[in-house]
């Protein structure tokens, strides 16, 4: 700086980084009113759907047989993975059941909340050239960065507040239900500092989103995995942060030093955060963009070629992430029988999963295969909403204007989302598979297991020929495909829960799917799934060729 | 598809976007082997034929036809023979720049592999791009390149340019300008759109402006030239008051400053020497001649003839 300007510069305060972050927020805020609104009901309507009179737990204060009967089936490796390390089983009544079933889902669902938050405010922005236009203006340098913070801390708190209401409003301590309540928040906190990371890492959104959500998946099989390994978890459990929100035992013997250790790694999270976002260019990630190449290789012919390499990298990480996943589950499937020893003899647990440990090994294989299922249809939802991503960028205009038919345009996208999908569905269960075999597993064949990957096949298929549908016919939409796997995803964990009618149920297109380990799929379930999708293919094709492309 | 239907042949188009009419009977025709321009401000409704012209919307009612072809039915078979560049271009950001350019090129029929690689190198020198680096990366001029660099590999009959110079600088400009005349020279026709009059001016024929999704003016350059007038900007030494007696001279303003006198008129361009004459002996300090904006042009010679097309679109 010249000696004129510094004579000239303005006074410079450790608060001027902040200046214009209280205006940042209470317009992030209003962005997203209607976002945290939405969220913060549909937790409280879970807690009070599930716990108020008439709910999935309302019996077990009152039903010392209820308590016993529940207790016991959550001592199960596939419960465990979908609930939690078992605190309070010995006197099963309401708050610990919802402290040890719910806290896992909440947790999830509030930390992909915030992650997603985070990055649409940070590095979705830079991307787009908006904050350039904002940091232009009287705006410090740490001021986006900290009113994404106040904004996700504001956010989380509303949902928390909500949550205690919804929780002491159903008769629970209302001390512990705080404890509870703010505990998840904390624990969402911790993902959305990692998505701060995140952001300053990667250039892109897509690939601060990939990261931070990698961390998730990765935490969240910790857990599994520590939890099953130890009752009340292991020292693997210890590594993530749904399991620090467990870990206060609240509603059963409450301590609140684990929930310390997330102030401290989210805090330590920030300052790793400010640190980087300080050392990089605006627009820039810490990962610098190499150069390319001056021609394209001859295989980058065809609208087919270009969806391939603009998906590959995607889907190399996503099958290598989540078949690390699985592998990592499959190896425990050699414990489940003899968890099903310590449990004891159980009436209740032989009449559920029909005595044999072989049988419940296979139970646990399928519920694993199912989650793998549930990877390959976002994915595949993720992957043919790029084309919608395509059109919106006008880059779908720039291929249309040349000799290429709108049809072969759109059925080059759904063909590579299709393949990529089924590599992730098949990589995840071969995963599993040699994860099993790893840990000394010999009671079902590889072909088993790929007879279970194949009777998902159509099912995957047509979430993805759903997906396809809904662009055509309305891009703006889309989100319709959300809805959809979301709904599937309600059916498979919380169907009883909810004492869902059948045809409820099989709107969600695995609902279909048998556990073809245990029994055979009914060859009518995959002709009909597949002719759901060849016939939802047909709509789509009849839609694009009729509407507007836009860009 | 003969050679004996025009290029372009746009007829009573209608599109309307939910209540807002975006074209409301378009007229349109560009003749084989024409530059032709075609003007109007933002929002007029330019890029909303270009898409219909190139089968992306779907037009409410009217004809438009490439080569005596329909722009919806015949898409595919169409944009074998035109090259397209949008104004604001948008490229695969993780693909450098030279794989975008090959992919593009690659989806149409493919000629002479040396030539093309001869003609790329060519393209890439003078619009003076690096095709090695990412698209994230290029700035809002550079992706122009890009998308001009693969338009002009083709050798189209007709190119279809939707303010293609947005973003770029003067220089880019005039090596634009000049591929779109080797265009023209080697027998190919030309649709240009653009709020530059001067720009259009260098290499159109014929000029077609529209004005909330009509054509309103229409004709060879020579028959719009009484619609180019030039600002001109000086400060002079001397008492202006010679230059108010010229006919060509138009709303002649003058005020004080510290340097003397400023003086700001509007000049017809085809008498800009004669007014310059006078104005050379006025002891000039200072001068600016900048050609009119289109918007100008409108407040200027459309205001009245304007106002009724205006107020028929709001009721």
């Amino acid at each position: 700086m010249s000696a004129v300007a510094a004579a000239a510069a303005p006074r410079r305060t450790a608060l001027a980084s902040f200046t214009g972050a209280g205006h940042l927020i209470r317009f992030m805020l209003r962005r997203d009113r209607i976002r945290i609104a939405v969220w913060t009901v549909l937790i409280a309507l879970l807690y009070l759907g599930s716990l108020a009179p008439g709910g999935e737990y309302s019996v077990l204060d009152d039903d010392p047989e209820a308590r016993a009967g529940r207790a016991a089936t959550l001592s199960s490796p596939a419960m465990i993975a979908m609930g939690g390390p078992g605190y309070g089983l010995d006197d099963y009544r309401r708050g610990p059941a919802a402290a040890n079933e719910l806290i896992l889902w909440v947790t999830i669902a509030l930390a992909a909340m915030t992650i997603l938050q985070v990055v649409r405010h940070t590095r979705s922005e830079e991307e787009s050239g908006r904050s350039e236009l904002m940091r232009a203006g009287v705006l410090g340098r740490h001021a986006p960065l900290a009113a994404v913070i106040v904004q996700v801390l504001l956010t989380n708190l509303i949902v928390a507040v909500g949550s205690t209401l919804a929780l002491a409003g159903v008769g629970l301590d209302p001390v512990e239900s705080a404890i509870m309540a703010f505990g998840i928040a904390l624990g969402a906190l911790v993902y959305g500092a990692v998505a701060l990371v995140t952001s300053q890492l990667s250039e892109s959104s897509g690939g601060a989103l990939g990261m931070a959500f990698g961390v998730l998946g990765v935490t969240y099989v910790a857990r599994v995995i520590g939890d099953i390994q130890e009752p009340h978890g292991s020292a693997l459990s210890w590594l993530s942060p749904i399991a620090w929100v467990h870990q206060t035992r609240v509603f059963v013997d409450t301590r609140l030093w684990p929930l310390g250790i997330a102030v401290v790694v989210a805090f330590a999270l920030l300052v790793l955060a400010a640190v980087l976002a300080s050392h990089r260019d605006f627009g820039a990630g810490m990962v610098k963009v190499r150069s390319g190449r001056a021609d394209a290789s001859p295989l980058l012919s065809g609208p087919v070629a270009l969806a391939w390499v603009r998906q590959r990298t995607a889907l190399l990480w996503t099958a290598l992430g989540l078949s690390a996943m699985w592998f990592a589950t499959g190896t425990i499937l050699t414990e489940v029988p003899n968890m099903l020893e310590a449990v004891g003899d159980n009436p209740l647990y032989d009449q559920l999963l029909e005595g044999s440990g072989d049988e419940m090994v296979r139970i646990f294989a399928a519920f694993i295969a199912a989650y793998s299922a549930f990877g390959a249809g976002a994915y595949a939802i993720v992957m043919m909403l790029r084309a919608k991503a395509e059109e919106d960028a006008t880059r779908a205009a720039l291929v249309l204007a040349k000799p290429v038919a709108r049809l072969r345009w759109l059925l080059s996208g759904a063909l590579v989302a299709a393949v990529g999908s089924l590599v992730v569905l098949f990589a995840g269960i071969w995963a599993m598979a040699l994860g099993g075999y790893a840990a000394g597993l010999d009671s079902i064949g590889f072909g088993d297991f790929t007879g279970l990957a194949l009777a998902y096949t159509p099912a995957v298929l047509v979430v993805l020929a759903f997906t396809l549908a809904v662009y055509a016919w309305a891009p703006r939409a889309s989100g319709l495909a959300w809805a959809l796997f979301g709904w599937m995803f309600l059916v498979l964990m919380f169907a009883d829960m909810l004492d869902l009618p059948d045809w409820l149920r099989g709107l969600s297109p695995y609902w279909w799917v048998e556990n073809t380990l245990s029994d055979p799929m009914p060859v009518s379930h995959t002709l009909g799934l597949l002719g759901v999708a060849v016939a939802l293919v047909l709509v789509a094709l009849v839609g694009f060729r009729r509407r507007d492309v836009h860009g | 598809m003969s050679d004996t239907n025009p290029a372009v042949e746009i007829a009573g188009l209608h599109k309307s976007f939910g209540s807002f009419k975006a074209l409301d009977g378009l007229d349109l025709t560009v003749q084989h082997g024409q530059v032709a321009g075609f003007l109007g401000p933002n929002g007029a409704g330019k890029s909303t034929t270009i898409k219909v012209l190139l089968g992306l919307l779907r037009a409410d009612a009217g004809t438009a036809r490439l080569f005596g072809g329909d722009v919806w039915r015949d898409a595919v078979e169409l944009h074998k023979r035109i090259s397209y560049v949008p104004g604001d271009v948008n490229l695969w950001p993780n693909l450098s720049g030279g794989e975008c350019i090959d992919y593009l090129t690659r989806l149409k029929p493919r000629g002479d592999k040396a030539r093309r690689k001869a003609r790329k190198a060519e393209l890439l020198e003078r619009f003076d791009l690096d095709p090695t680096k990412k698209a994230r990366t290029y700035s809002k001029g550079n992706r122009q390149k890009v998308a001009l660099v693969a338009a002009f590999l083709d050798e189209s009959d007709l190119y279809i340019f939707d303010e293609p110079t947005s973003g770029l600088d003067p220089l880019m400009e005039a090596v634009f300008t000049e591929y779109a005349r080797e265009a023209k020279a080697a027998g190919s026709s030309v649709l240009l759109s653009s709020h530059i009059l001067s720009e259009v001016e260098k290499v159109c024929d014929t000029v077609t402006i529209i004005r909330a999704g009509v054509a309103v003016e229409s004709g060879t350059l020579e028959e719009l030239r009484h619609l180019t007038r030039s600002s001109v900007v000086a400060t002079v030494g001397s008492d202006p008051s010679r230059l108010a007696t010229l006919p060509a001279v138009n709303d002649l303003v003058t005020s004080q400053n510290g340097a003397g006198t400023r003086v700001a008129f509007d000049v017809d361009n085809n008498a800009v020497g004669e007014v310059m004459k006078t104005l050379t002996t006025l002891d000039v300090r200072g001068l600016t001649i900048t050609p009119p904006s289109l918007e100008e042009l409108f407040m200027r010679h459309y205001g009245d003839v304007i106002e009724p097309e205006t107020e028929k679109e709001a009721s």
